[in-house]
C-alpha cells in the first residue's frame, strides 16, 4: 500500500479525533447531569434518569444513530449528518458516564463525609472539597475506559456517510480493490489512537497517586 | 410527522424472521465466544511464554480496533487469502473470535481471583487435581464471572446490528430495508429500538437472577 493512501487515512482519523473529541466532552458534561438525576432523591427525576441510562445501554449505537439520523429531520429540525453523529455519540456516551460516575459518588468513604460535617462544612462545601474530587479520581479509569470505546464506537457513524477514518477506509478499499492492507491500517491506526488515550490516562493516575503520598 | 405502524403489521413475518436471525446469532456466538475465549484463557495461563504472547497479541488487537473495521477485513479481505463466505457465517465467525477475546479477559480474570489458599487447602484434603479443578476452581469462578460475562454477552447482542452493514439479514437489516421501502424510517426505527432495548433488559434481569441464585456460593475474601 502506497504512502500516499496510507496519508489520507490518516488525515480521516483527524476526523475520527475530532468527532470523538467533541462527543466525549458533551457525554462527560451530560453524564454528570444525568448522575445527578440518578443519585436524586426525586422521584420523577430519578425515574426519568434510569430510563434514559437503560435505554442509551440497551439499543445498539449504530440503531440510535439510524434513528437518530432520521428522527431529526422528520421532527423538522434540519442538521448536518455530522451534527446527528455527534448528538448519537454524545447522548449514548453520557448512559455510560452517569453510571461511571454513580459508582464513584457511592465508593466515596462515609466516614470523610462525617467527618466534613464534623468540621462543620456547609454542604456544598463537602461536595466541592470532599464528595466531588474524590468521586472524580476514583471514576477517571472508568471514564478513559469509555473515552477508548467510544473512539472505537465512533467508527459507526461512517453508516450515516461521514467520512471518518473507516469511511475513508472502505472508500479507498473499493476504489483501489485492496481491502486487506486498507483495512488493516484503518485498524492500526485506531490501535495507536486507543493506545495513546489509554496512555494518558494511565499517566495521569499515576501522577495523581504521586501527588497523594 | 406521522407515525404509521400498519407497515410494521404488513412487515411482520420478514421482522420476526430477522429478529430470529439476530437472536440465533447472538446465542451461538456467545456460546461459541465462551468456549473459545475459555481456552484461550487457559492456553494463556498454561501454554508456555510463545503461546501466552501470540494470544495476548490477538486479545490486544481485538479489544483495541473497531468491530466494524474487524468484519470489513473479514468480509471484504477474506476472498484475498482464500476465504469465501458468506454474508452470515463470516458474520458469525467474527462475532465469535471478536467476543472470544473479551470472555478470555474475564476468564483471565476469574483464574486469577480464586485464593491460593483453597487450591492449596484442596491439595491437603486429598483431593485430586481433576477434582480440584472441578469442585474448588469452577464453582468459585463461575461465580466470580458470571455478572462480565452478561456484559459481555449485552455487548454481543448489541454488536449483532452491526453485522447489518454487510447485509447480514438480521434485525437492524431487516428493518432497514423496510424503512426505506416505504419511506417509513422512524416507524421501523423506533420499534427496532425497542426490540433490543427489550432483549438487553431481559439479559440483565436473568443475569442478576442467576447472579442472586449462584450467591450461595459465595466465599469471604
Amino acid at each position: 500500500m502506497s504512502w500516499k493512501l496510507f496519508m489520507l487515512l490518516v488525515k480521516a482519523s483527524g476526523l475520527t479525533l475530532v468527532i470523538s473529541g467533541v462527543s466525549i466532552l458533551i457525554g462527560l458534561a451530560l453524564g454528570f447531569v444525568i448522575c445527578a438525576g440518578l443519585l436524586s432523591g426525586t422521584r420523577g427525576l430519578n425515574r426519568a434518569a434510569e430510563l434514559f441510562v437503560s435505554f442509551f445501554r440497551g439499543v445498539p449505537l449504530l440503531v440510535q444513530l439510524l434513528l437518530i439520523y432520521h428522527l431529526m429531520p422528520a421532527l423538522g429540525i434540519n442538521v448536518s449528518s455530522t451534527t446527528a453523529a455527534i448528538v448519537g455519540l454524545s447522548l449514548c456516551t453520557a448512559a455510560y458516564q452517569a453510571e461511571n460516575l454513580r459508582a464513584g459518588f457511592g465508593a466515596v468513604p462515609r466516614g470523610l463525609l462525617e467527618a466534613a460535617d464534623m468540621c462543620g462544612f456547609s454542604h456544598f462545601q463537602t461536595f466541592r472539597r470532599i464528595r466531588a474530587p474524590i468521586a472524580l479520581r476514583l471514576t477517571l479509569p472508568a471514564i478513559i475506559n469509555e473515552a477508548v470505546l467510544l473512539l472505537k464506537a465512533s467508527s459507526l457513524v461512517s453508516v450515516v456517510g461521514i467520512v471518518e477514518l473507516t469511511r475513508m477506509a472502505q472508500d479507498l478499499a473499493s476504489s483501489t480493490y485492496r481491502p486487506i492492507p486498507i483495512f488493516a491500517s484503518a485498524g492500526l491506526l485506531y490501535f495507536i489512537i486507543c493506545a495513546i488515550v489509554a496512555g494518558i490516562g494511565a499517566l495521569y493516575e499515576r501522577r495523581q497517586k504521586w501527588a497523594r503520598r | 410527522m406521522s407515525f404509521d405502524l400498519s407497515i410494521i403489521w404488513q412487515n411482520l413475518p420478514d421482522i420476526l424472521a430477522g429478529f430470529w436471525t439476530t437472536c440465533w446469532l447472538w446465542a451461538v456466538s456467545t456460546a461459541g465466544g465462551i468456549v473459545l475465549g475459555f481456552l484461550v484463557a487457559v492456553a494463556r495461563r498454561y501454554g508456555g511464554r510463545l503461546i501466552a504472547s501470540v494470544l495476548g497479541v490477538y486479545v490486544a488487537i481485538m479489544r483495541g480496533t473497531p468491530f466494524l473495521v474487524q468484519i470489513f477485513l473479514l468480509y471484504y479481505g477474506g476472498p484475498f487469502i482464500g476465504i469465501s463466505l458468506t454474508e452470515t457465517p463470516t458474520g458469525l465467525i467474527g462475532l465469535v473470535i471478536y467476543g472470544a477475546a473479551y470472555f478470555s479477559e474475564v476468564f483471565r480474570a476469574g483464574f486469577e481471583a480464586v485464593p491460593v489458599g483453597h487450591i492449596e487447602a484442596a491439595e491437603c484434603v486429598g483431593l485430586t487435581r481433576w477434582q480440584t479443578v472441578r469442585r474448588i476452581l469452577l464453582p468459585e469462578m463461575a461465580l466470580l464471572v458470571l455478572p462480565p460475562s452478561v456484559n459481555i454477552a449485552v455487548i454481543l447482542i448489541k454488536e449483532t446490528a452491526v453485522l447489518s452493514t454487510i447485509t447480514v439479514p438480521e434485525l437492524t437489516m431487516v428493518t432497514s430495508v423496510i424503512g426505506s421501502q416505504y419511506y417509513a424510517f422512524v416507524e421501523a426505527l423506533t420499534l427496532l429500538a425497542l426490540f433490543y432495548w427489550f432483549l438487553v433488559e431481559v439479559t440483565g434481569r436473568a443475569g442478576r437472577w442467576a447472579e442472586a441464585k449462584l450467591s450461595r456460593y459465595r466465599f469471604a475474601n
